[in-house]
């Protein structure tokens, strides 16, 4: 990679990178997305389910109006499911994919909090090979003593959907 | 100051496509020979306002055009022309190429300026013929104004008065103006320039010799001058031989000569050069820059409409404020009133959402006013006395629904025109009016719209149906069908039984579509026959697309909906009319006919209440003339639900159409009956519908 490509890859991620993140927890780790993507933060209530879609799909609720469908974030991750308890809430975001803006609601164990990231704090995420799927994470970040892991939103959503409509295929 | 007028263009568009819609059903409705004083009138109007708009814009071509429709329409006002099957005719295609005109030039397209031609030869011709007539020669508007030395043109001597400018006029629109009327030659008189240090750039120094060549009337040339009159000098004189000879070529004041520092050249460059030219680039730039300004989807609402609306939302304002009354200090001995504002509310809320869908509605006259013309050049064309009668153009229909709707009444109409109605000696062989009829019908039945295309020819032929059907493969041979099992067979893609192909109709591709466009609206379509009576063909839409009426059904905790058009009925299992096939697809024996069960939570992998077929519900759906019951626990209610899209969040699910929110805010999902069905086929390999279709031919 010359220089000019290098120059040109920090200055597209740098107004991306920085800025405010509203962190949520997943099996005691801290995930951050954009805030301003974030439309609202919700109380967990049942969902309708769809039939034959990826099991992450929680199904869908009505929000003022509008379908929008929900992901089970630890089963996105395959991580163990765990019951819903009282901090389980549901983050509302705007994500932009192929088919336009989207808004869809993505369940986790809790929410944390609001940090301002700086370019300095953000550090690519290392490359595990195979083992673990890096294509979200939009970077790790150092704040105080703890990691946080910055989330790609728009990917996650996009596989999302990708893998749902395989599965509608299938 | 020239004001952008292409930001009208669209309403002069819109205001001239139905201008023509109007004049079309005039001249449809004028009887040769015997013509209305006052529908002439509106023909006239019509012409007049279109010609009055399109020069305005100017569009010359159809300003040109239109002015021989208004003069012949103009003639005929004033009886000085009769009424003629020619004229009328000649006039309607006249209106057709008039529409074609004004589509190519908000598209930005050319047109046939031969067709144009030669219709307003033919106009002309007529012109000329009822002059001789009524031998009273009208002038032609032009020429008429000033007879002789005027038609060549004016020579004008314009020289303003120093303060010209600071009356907030400006000659070069005035000359952009003038070259507007004809050819214009200008040269510059720099004779009053000072030097350069005693000039005052406020002032107006220059004069302009102008040379306008054609036939203007002198008015048209005054009125450019209107306002600068009393600030100039002016001379309007006509161009004689001498004064043409003399100035054919005039002499432009080299402006190089003038001081430089005067710029005057920026004055003199719009002028001075080839004055048409000039003005159609003028033009296609200010085209250009709005290419889609056709494009954009409006529409017209009547402002009854608009007044409810207010009124409802006015109400609305009311109920708000006394209701943040009641809120200010709320005490518990107000929550009788509190209730009463919130039905209130309620009341209001419901109101302006049904006056807002009623915005979107448009009268079905819209569809249904191009058949009177449809009708009468195709029966010229099939040689056939038509009659056709409306009824029910008032009805109201959603907008989106009506343009879909527009291609399938057309087909259905012309088929029955070709296949329906006979030829004069046929009908009047089957003691029938030589004049067939023809009736479009709309009207409102439950929550629903029906339009009917009847007519009374000579409906279907079965016999031939079910012949060419058996020849086809559709039918096997010794299959029995039910009378409007037979009609139906017409809805199969490449079916016809016409013997002949004409250009109109009997390729086989056309009831498939129209049931599949009407399908795609959420609508169904009913053949009524009677052989050598005549055929009604109901087409049955929902209201609005966005509204459906469904039966809500549930399986364990799972509620879903069915849409009401595709149920048929519902029924309790009989556990011995079910059978297997090959141990795996089930069939349901109901009546003489055999259907494939489908167990909804088995496509779904939900869990159901009970998976013994007799303590559920089979509910017979239809679609495409396929049915299938498919297996639920329970029925509910029926009700009206408002269809929202998964696509716009999520991403398209099989056997799913949509969703929508139920009373109590939770979202029940909307089954795809054809969507099902196919889902219901993947499920047991190899499908076990085709099992089924052999079983049946053999038991029938």
């Amino acid at each position: 990679m010359n220089l000019e490509q290098q120059l040109n890859e920090t200055t597209q991620r740098m107004p991306t990178a920085a800025g405010q993140y509203l962190t949520f927890v997943l099996a005691g780790t801290e995930y951050g997305v954009d805030i301003l993507r974030v439309q609202e933060i919700k109380v967990w209530d049942t969902a309708t389910e769809i039939p034959n879609t990826p099991e992450y799909i929680r199904g869908i609720i009505n929000l003022r109006g509008t379908i929008v469908p929900i992901v089970d974030l630890r089963k996105r991750f395959h991580m163990e499911a765990v019951a819903y308890t009282s901090t389980t809430v549901v983050v509302v975001l705007k994500v932009k994919g192929a088919g336009g803006e989207r808004t869809m609601g993505f369940v986790v164990d809790a929410v944390s909090d609001v940090y301002n990231v700086t370019v300095e704090q953000i550090k690519a995420a290392p490359d595990f090979g195979t083992s673990v799927s890096t294509e979200f994470v939009k970077g790790l970040a150092a704040v105080g003593d703890k990691i946080v892991i910055l989330l790609e939103i728009d990917q996650l959503v996009d596989t999302a959907v990708a893998m749902a409509e395989q599965a509608v295929t299938h | 100051m020239p004001v952008d007028l292409s930001q009208f263009h669209q309403t002069f568009f819109e205001e001239s496509f139905e201008g023509l819609g109007v004049m079309e059903s005039g001249l449809l409705a004028l009887i040769p020979g015997n013509a209305d004083a006052e529908s002439i009138n509106t023909l006239f109007r019509v012409a007049h306002s279109i010609k009055g708009g399109s020069s305005m814009f100017g569009f010359t071509t159809i300003t040109e055009f239109t002015h021989v429709m208004e003069t012949l329409l103009d003639k005929v006002r004033s009886d000085e022309c009769p009424v003629t099957q020619g004229s009328v005719d000649l006039l309607l295609q006249s209106v057709d190429f008039l529409r074609n005109m004004l589509a190519a030039v908000r598209d930005n397209t050319g047109h046939d300026a031969e067709r144009g031609g030669r219709l307003r030869e033919q106009l002309e011709e007529i012109l000329e013929n009822g002059n001789r007539v009524t031998a009273s020669p009208v002038p032609r508007k032009t020429e008429a104004a000033g007879a002789g030395d005027a038609a060549r043109g004016w020579h004008i001597k314009f020289r303003p008065h120093r303060h010209l400018l600071t009356t907030g006029n400006d000659p070069l629109p005035m000359l952009r103006e003038l070259s507007l009327l004809g050819d214009l030659d200008v040269s510059i008189d720099v004779s009053r320039l000072p030097r350069l240090q005693d000039l005052d750039p406020e002032a107006c120094f220059l004069g302009w010799d102008l040379m306008l060549h054609g036939a203007i009337p002198r008015t048209q040339v005054a009125e450019v001058f209107e306002w600068v009159e009393s600030d100039c000098d002016l001379e309007i004189t006509p161009i004689d031989r001498n004064t043409l000879q003399a100035n054919t070529r005039p002499t432009v004041v080299p402006i190089q000569s003038a001081d430089p520092a005067l710029h005057a050249s920026r004055f003199s460059a719009p002028a001075t050069g080839p004055a048409p030219g000039a003005v159609e680039g003028y033009t296609v730039v200010e085209r250009r820059k709005n290419p889609s300004a056709g494009d954009a989807s409006s529409i017209r609402v009547n402002i009854e409409k608009i007044d409810a609306l207010i009124n409802i939302v006015g109400e609305l304002v009311i109920t708000r404020s006394m209701l943040s009354q009641i809120g200010e200090d709320f005490a518990a001995s107000k929550i009788e009133k509190l209730r009463d504002g919130l039905i209130q509310l309620a009341r209001n809320t419901r109101e302006l959402q049904e006056s807002v869908l009623r915005i979107r509605m448009l009268p079905i006259s819209f569809s249904f006013n191009r058949f009177p013309r449809f009708v009468r050049d195709m029966s010229q064309q099939l040689c056939k006395k038509i009659d056709l009668t409306l009824s029910g153009e008032q009805t109201e229909i959603d907008k989106t629904v009506l343009e879909k709707l527009s291609d399938p009444l057309v087909h259905l109409v012309r088929n029955s025109l070709d296949h329906g109605i006979e030829v004069p000696a046929v009908r009047k062989a089957h003691g029938k009016d030589e004049t067939g009829r023809v009736h479009l019908h709309a009207y409102h039945q439950g929550g629903n719209i029906v339009i009917e295309v009847a007519d009374d020819g000579a409906g279907l032929n079965k016999e031939k149906i079910l012949k060419r059907a058996r020849e086809q493969g559709i039918v096997g041979e010794r299959e029995a069908l039910a009378e409007d099992r037979i009609h139906e067979l017409i809805f199969q893609p490449g079916f016809s039984t016409a013997d002949t192909i004409t250009d109109i109709s009997g390729r086989g591709v056309g009831m498939d579509v129209v049931r599949r466009n009407i399908k795609d609206l959420g609508g169904s379509i009913e053949i009524k026959s009677d052989e050598g009576l005549g055929s009604t063909f109901a087409i049955r839409l929902p209201l609005t697309l966005a509204i459906l009426d469904g039966q809500l059904v549930r399986i364990g905790r799972y509620i879903y909906i069915i849409p009401l058009v595709s149920i048929v009925e519902s029924l309790q299992v009989a556990p011995k009319c079910v059978s297997r096939i090959a141990g795996k697809g089930e069939i349901y024996k109901l009546r003489a006919e055999y259907l494939p069960i489908i167990r909804l939570y088995q496509v779904f992998t939900v869990v159901p209440d009970s998976e013994r077929i007799e303590s559920g519900i089979l509910v017979v759906v239809e679609d495409d003339g396929q049915r299938a019951g498919i297996y639920i626990d329970e029925l509910l209610a029926q009700q009206q639900v408002v269809i929202k899209s998964l696509e716009t969040n999520y991403t398209r699910v099989p056997g799913i159409s949509g969703a929508t929110i139920l009373g109590d805010g939770t979202v029940a999902l909307i089954l795809d009956v054809p969507g099902v069905v196919e889902l219901s086929r993947n499920l047991v390999p190899g499908g076990f519908r085709t099992d089924i279709h052999e079983v049946v031919v053999k038991a029938a």
